[in-house]
């Protein structure tokens, strides 16, 4: 009896994945429930394991692109496992044809299969992969399959500007290497949002000093209480929350004719993940208290860290807070997250002088930048929201009251 | 003067690794305490004692086989300095290689006792009392090892002898007696042995060459005995004396009753222990292991003390030259940020007695340890052609390999040319051959390298075709 598997359902947006890796090899016993390939879809990767015990027969190949419900592999139930293996043939009578026993190394995938010559490991070792694709007698992996693989990605690389010095001396080496399924969702997406939305973006600035002072009074006793630190991200989302409820039109979002309110706010954090950036969702933030907000950051953001973020961690949300002042950035246009209308940009803080009661003073300073959609949200909103968030940052006791 | 890297010992593994780094880029030196450079292995070890190997097997057969081959000689003699004069013109040749190889690479070679000041400095005692200092950003120990000694033997290096003094021997002895039966002990012993000389073997195990594969133990004691060698197994030595041309040594036999043998030679080889003495490790905060005064190090062969590393018989594994060769081509590429890799189970062993003994892989018995399923397939050298045409017909070649999968998992071979058969296993085992791929490689006819295909076409299927 043979089963096959098929690329499973992993979110309702999704339609294709693309097979990222072998992880057990064709002809390989596996066990119920074992992880036999990894799957990567625009969102994220997720494993796929054999839904019962056989031998694995591969159908689709490393970097092909299946569409869910298409078949991934079959498993030959009835194969003997590993540890229960069959009794060696009886001592074959002299006139048993030669041919009885299949020979291990005729076949095009073994036990070796994946096996690295001496200078393969080597080469492979020094461009960081643990295995590629043998090419070699039984799947081994030669040379030259060594010397071909593109060597593994460094974690979110940070594109510096280019500039136009004359080319210096020295090596001069391009690489190429083929865009993951993510970029390329990443990609089309931008581009999308720039060319179907009317987008600009409005600037404001917020004294950070009133959130500072609060956090510097507090920040031990709210750590010993909920056992998280009290971060700039919760006042943030806090005052996004209360000025949506003011300015709904800003939490909405155009589906073909019709504007689509949400009643509720789920807050779309932009992180920095090894595979690139992820934007996973704090759901129903508006009706969460600070702590379980910074709560929420945490999680979603280790997870974000360690490739852990499920599909539906990453849907939805109705509004997005990017902070690129994490990285230094001191003013920037963020791109809306679609099909959401706006998003708000962080900055870093840095004191500068203004002028307050007529007196110049040193005050920690954010610009904030909040990027909209014109279709929907009109510029007597999206300053008013801006505002509203300025003035809620910077005298947080209307978060208590409602003023 | 300030160096990249400071290899501190010219054995194989100390040589290497420096002409490795020089290769790299880096700028090299090396200390070195002995008058010529090459270790252990060039000057007193492996390449000296083939020689003496090699002489000898000649003598041997022309006493006992050249009639049978028709060849008649009279007044056959050994002339034991003139053997001696050639083994000293071979390691002068190969030491001179060594210094010529230095200065091709443009390593620095230093004459001298090297110790650590701190973990940067080494500092180099002359011959001559002077000293200099010298800085290294990575320093590699491959100080190598010396043979063991017994507490309760004293070495007097005259008629109780360790391999050193073995090599230089100006007589052939009338009565060797040998402590140990390990790789060192039959090679020297065979070579006195087939000059004429009565030898004894008194080994604690009850079985030689007891860390490789018992089949080969047996063979190889069974080939021994015919040369004439004696072997007293499971004797414990309790002490040696001299007195005068005479050698005693006492021992206790299995059941614990004392004996006594007399020789007129007493060649101790139990051995050899890490040579760590001296180098002023505790300057740079290193100890040594209690049992065999060997160095740790990590994966990378890299000390506690970051820049420090050590290779050879200083750390743990095997005593071998080709092992510490490779380490040293490891610490070098490592320095220089590559990622090289040294399979430790595919290091080949082997002995030059003869028949020569190579093996590679697991043993037998590791392979019953594990609970491995296996299949064994052997082959001997008396149905092989070419064994039977140079009358070398002693020994097998035996294959182990997975029941399931048929992967090669050892291969252990006691035979003619073994030493250089053995190569074939290691790179098979390397690209994880199985037993079939072998059977299915053309072998040139007539080799001692069939004996290997006939031995795996017998493990494959048992479907050997000559026997």
């Amino acid at each position: 009896m043979s089963l096959t598997i098929k690329v499973p359902p992993v979110g309702e947006s999704i339609t294709e994945v693309v097979l990222s890796r072998w992880i057990k090899q064709d002809g390989e016993f596996v066990e119920m429930d074992e992880i036999i390939a990894e799957l990567e879809s625009d969102k994220a990767t997720f494993e796929l394991t054999a839904e019962k015990a056989g031998v694995l027969k591969t159908v689709a190949k490393e970097g092909d692109t299946l569409a869910i419900g298409a078949p991934v592999c079959t498993i030959e139930e009835g194969a003997a496992a590993p540890a229960a293996p069959k009794a060696e043939p009886e001592a074959t009578p002299a006139a048993a044809p030669l041919e009885k026993a299949a020979p291990a190394a005729q076949k095009t995938s073994s036990y070796a299969a994946g096996a690295p010559s001496p200078a393969a490991a080597k080469i492979l070792a020094e461009k960081g992969l643990d295995a590629v694709a043998g090419t070699g007698v039984g799947g081994r992996v030669t040379k030259e399959d060594a010397l071909k693989a593109a060597p593994a990605a460094k974690a979110a690389p940070v594109v510096p500007a280019k500039t136009t010095v004359p080319a210096p001396a020295g090596a001069r080496a391009e690489r190429r290497e083929k865009m993951s399924s993510l970029r390329k969702t990443v990609a089309k997406r931008l581009v999308a949002v720039k060319n179907e939305t009317a987008m600009l973006t409005t600037f404001n600035e917020v004294d950070m000093q009133p959130i500072m002072d609060i956090r510097a009074k507090y920040k031990d006793k709210f750590k010993d209480k909920f056992g998280v630190g009290l971060g700039f991200m919760s006042f943030f989302t806090k005052a996004v929350c209360e000025a949506l409820r003011e300015f709904p039109a800003v939490n909405a979002r155009i589906e073909g004719e019709e504007i689509v309110y949400s009643d509720f706010v789920d807050v779309s954090i932009a992180v920095s993940a090894p595979k690139g950036l992820v934007v996973p969702v704090i759901r129903n933030a508006d009706g969460l208290s600070l702590a379980q907000i910074e709560q929420a950051v945490v999680d979603l953001a280790t997870k974000a860290r360690d490739n852990k973020l499920a599909i539906d961690e990453m849907t939805g949300g109705t509004f997005t807070i990017t902070n690129g002042g994490v990285f230094g950035s001191m003013m920037s246009t963020p791109i809306i997250n679609a099909p959401q209308s706006a998003i708000l940009g962080m900055h870093n803080i840095v004191e500068r002088p203004v002028a307050m009661n007529g007196q110049v003073v040193i005050r920690p300073m954010m610009y904030v930048a909040l990027s909209y959609d014109h279709r929907i949200i009109d510029g007597r909103e999206s300053v008013g929201f801006l505002v509203r968030v300025k003035q809620l940052l910077e005298d947080p006791a209307r978060l208590l009251l409602g003023i | 003067m300030q160096y990249d890297v400071v290899v501190i010992g010219s054995g194989p593994g100390g040589y290497v690794a420096a002409i490795r780094c020089a290769q790299l880029g880096l700028k090299t030196a090396i200390v070195e305490k002995y008058a010529t450079f090459g270790g252990t292995c060039l000057n007193v070890g492996c390449i000296p004692s083939k020689a003496l190997l090699d002489s000898s097997e000649h003598y041997h057969n022309a006493a006992h086989t050249f009639q049978t081959h028709g060849i008649k000689l009279k007044d056959l003699k050994v002339d034991m300095p003139q053997m001696i004069k050639r083994k000293n013109e071979v390691v002068e040749q190969t030491t001179a290689g060594i210094v010529y190889l230095f200065k091709k690479n443009k390593i620095t070679s230093y004459q001298g006792h090297g110790s650590f000041v701190d973990k940067n400095t080494i500092k180099i005692s002359k011959a001559d009392g002077s000293a200099e200092n010298i800085t290294a950003k990575n320093v590699i120990i491959a100080t190598g090892s010396k043979p063991t000694e017994l507490p309760f033997i004293s070495v007097d290096k005259k008629r109780i002898i360790t391999s050193t003094e073995a090599l230089n021997l100006k007589e052939v002895p009338k009565h060797l007696i040998l402590i140990g039966g390990g790789v060192i002990g039959l090679e020297l012993g065979s070579v006195y042995a087939r000059l004429g000389a009565k030898v004894t073997v008194v080994e604690f195990a009850d079985s030689i060459i007891s860390t490789m594969d018992k089949t080969l133990g047996a063979e190889l004691l069974r080939s021994l005995k015919k040369l004439g060698m004696e072997f007293l197994l499971g004797h414990k030595v309790t002490g040696a004396s001299v007195k005068g041309n005479k050698v005693t040594v006492t021992a206790d036999d299995p059941s614990g009753k004392g004996i006594s043998l007399e020789g007129d030679y007493c060649l101790l080889a139990v051995g050899r222990t890490a040579y760590t003495e001296g180098l002023g490790l505790e300057n740079i905060g290193l100890t040594v292991e209690e049992r065999g005064k060997k160095i740790t190090v990590d994966e990378n062969l890299q000390t506690k003390v970051p820049g420090i590393y050590a290779i050879g018989d200083v750390v743990r594994g095997a005593m071998l030259a080709h092992k510490a060769e490779d380490e040293g081509v490891f610490v070098a590429e490592y320095i220089a940020g590559q990622k090289p890799h040294i399979n430790y189970n595919l290091i080949p062993g082997v002995v030059y007695t003869w028949p020569e003994v190579a093996s590679v892989g697991y043993t037998e018995e590791q392979l019953k340890e594990q609970g491995k399923k296996y299949k064994v397939g052997s082959f001997p050298f008396k149905a092989s052609g070419r064994a039977r045409a140079s009358m070398d017909t002693d020994g097998l070649v035996k294959v182990l390999a997975d029941a399931e999968t048929d992967e090669l998992l050892g291969v252990h071979m006691i035979g003619p040319r073994v030493a250089d058969v053995i190569a074939e296993a290691v790179v098979a085992m390397e690209f994880r051959a199985s037993a079939e791929d072998i059977a299915r490689i053309c072998h040139a006819h007539p080799t001692f390298t069939e004996a290997f295909k006939e031995a795996a076409l017998a493990a494959t299927e048992n479907r050997a075709i000559h026997i």
